[in-house]
């Protein structure tokens, strides 16, 4: 069930229960699998949500990314992807 | 749900898995999906067998596992199947009535890694939901069994199978569903084979239970928004559109039985010239990738009639191989689903007759389907007295 938005600087994404984030080795692919589904995270998604564990706020996400993928454009498109992801009850 | 295959290897990987651990179940609903006939307890899987399918099932690529039965929770060694399935990487899903479920058994399979549970319902009203399972006071168990998953947080779904006797009360199973707190309530109408296709005449409903049945589902949907997900799995008998059965054949999931017979369908049973291998004689890999079961069906070159040429034949796959040859006798041809199979009138006027007086169910249980007859003996048959009926 989708919660109020809290305000996006202190908002520690973690990933919802049900879900499982993994490494696929035999497709070489990170994959998200919830009840009776499985995305296919392509890019660097896997890596981003691998963040995502409840320690972190977004701003620090972006800032770890940054450090980690000079020149990419993290500040851009992480938190719409994140946001997303809140939508689909993904990350709480 | 489709990856290009990876290099070297010609077929795509598998997604899912579907473990039928036993087929020993307290419910014995009319629809069961299991086959006529049942595998007895002894011919089982063990427990080391299930960790090395499950091991290997990883290894090949999936990540996906539905604990399903009969009724998985028979099983003493279930924590020990879910903890392999972990170990491998795999998703777990447990299939349930609901019978047998209690709060250290619960605890002891999230241990083991259990990630999700679906729980069967045949209907809102307790009574009559009973009658539909065969056993009293079954209801009463999932409602007790849909707490605890609740109180252990994880995901809950309800999965309702439709027909006659329980379409009327498709409102009031998504109250159900809304009361239990389930996330997700799949309404799929029945599916006739086996169990189901014995039973046909009783299950089969009529076209105005079905319409009604999805404009409850519509307004409930637009009503519920995202606090439930509804899933509607269609009535292929009504549609005239055939379903695109497991996603291909061979081509998303696996199912393995209880004895280790793996099947690209868990209905693939009842096709009797398929020859479907075995864990106990091949690896997994081989099973998916080389055997001629898994081989037979895969793709669009064995299509005929109407599916050969059909812009649909990469969407709904020709249909269901097992509901063609069911009705048929001949699994190659147009599942009579399609309205565009020469076969249609199988299923259209089976729908369109009117049942007044539906027959009584036949209960799923071992021995209560009829089965093709024993081999025959080697010694002279005694000569039927003349006038005698015909003893089949």
């Amino acid at each position: 069930m989708p919660r109020p938005a809290a305000p996006a600087d202190q908002w520690r994404p973690a990933l919802a229960p049900a879900l499982m984030l993994r490494h696929d080795p035999v497709r070489d692919t990170d994959l998200l699998v919830l009840p009776e589904r499985v995305v296919v995270l392509t890019g660097r998604a896997g890596t981003v949500v691998g963040l995502c564990d409840g320690t972190r706020t977004v701003p620090g996400i972006i800032g770890e990314l940054s450090e980690r993928f000079p020149g990419a454009p993290v500040a851009g498109t992480v938190p719409a992807f994140l946001d997303s992801l809140r939508r689909e009850g993904w990350l709480t | 749900m489709t990856a290009p295959a990876p290099p070297g290897s010609a077929v795509a990987p598998p997604w899912a898995l579907l473990a039928e651990l036993t087929h020993a179940c307290p419910l014995h609903c009319p629809y069961c999906s299991n086959p006529l006939e049942l595998a007895r307890r002894s011919a089982e899987l063990s427990t080391e067998e299930w960790t090395d399918v499950l091991r290997q099932a990883g290894a090949l690529g999936v990540v996906h596992t539905h604990l399903s039965g009969g009724e998985p929770l028979l099983r003493p060694d279930l924590e020990q199947i879910v903890a392999a399935a972990e170990t491998a990487g795999i998703y777990t899903q447990l299939v349930t009535s609901g019978t047998g479920l209690d709060e250290a058994r619960l605890a002891a399979l999230t241990a083991a890694g259990l990630r999700s549970v679906q729980l069967s319902v045949q209907h809102a009203d307790p009574r009559a939901g009973d009658r539909i399972a065969g056993r009293p006071s079954s209801f009463a168990a999932k409602e007790r069994a849909a707490a605890l998953v609740r109180r252990a947080g994880l995901p809950l779904g309800l999965n309702v199978v439709l027909h006659r006797d329980n379409l009327d009360a498709v409102d009031a199973l998504i109250d159900l569903g809304v009361a239990w707190g389930a996330d997700r309530v799949e309404l799929a109408n029945t599916q006739f084979y086996g169990w189901g296709l014995l039973n046909r005449s009783a299950l089969l409903p009529t076209r105005d239970q079905l319409s009604r049945a999805r404009e409850t589902v519509e307004r409930r949907r637009e009503q519920l928004g995202d606090r439930i997900d509804l899933v509607w799995v269609v009535p292929d008998y009504f549609d005239g559109v055939a379903k695109p059965c497991m996603g291909g054949w061979g081509a998303v999931s696996l199912t393995v039985t209880p004895d280790g017979t793996v099947l690209p369908c868990p209905a693939a049973a009842s096709l009797p010239d398929l020859d479907p291998p075995s864990v106990r004689d091949h690896p997994l890999a081989w099973i998916w990738e080389h055997s001629p079961a898994f081989g037979r069906y895969r793709g669009t070159d064995w299509m005929t009639g109407p599916c050969r040429g059909c812009p649909r034949r990469e969407e709904d796959f020709g249909g269901c191989r097992c509901q063609a040859f069911a009705l048929t006798g001949d699994a190659t041809r147009t599942d009579p689903a399609c309205a565009l199979s020469p076969d249609h009138h199988l299923v259209r006027d089976p729908a369109d007759a009117g049942r007044a007086e539906p027959p009584p169910y036949v209960y799923r249980r071992p021995g209560a389907a009829p089965v093709p007859a024993p081999a025959p003996a080697l010694t002279p048959a005694p000569t039927p007295a003349a006038g005698g009926r015909d003893p089949l």
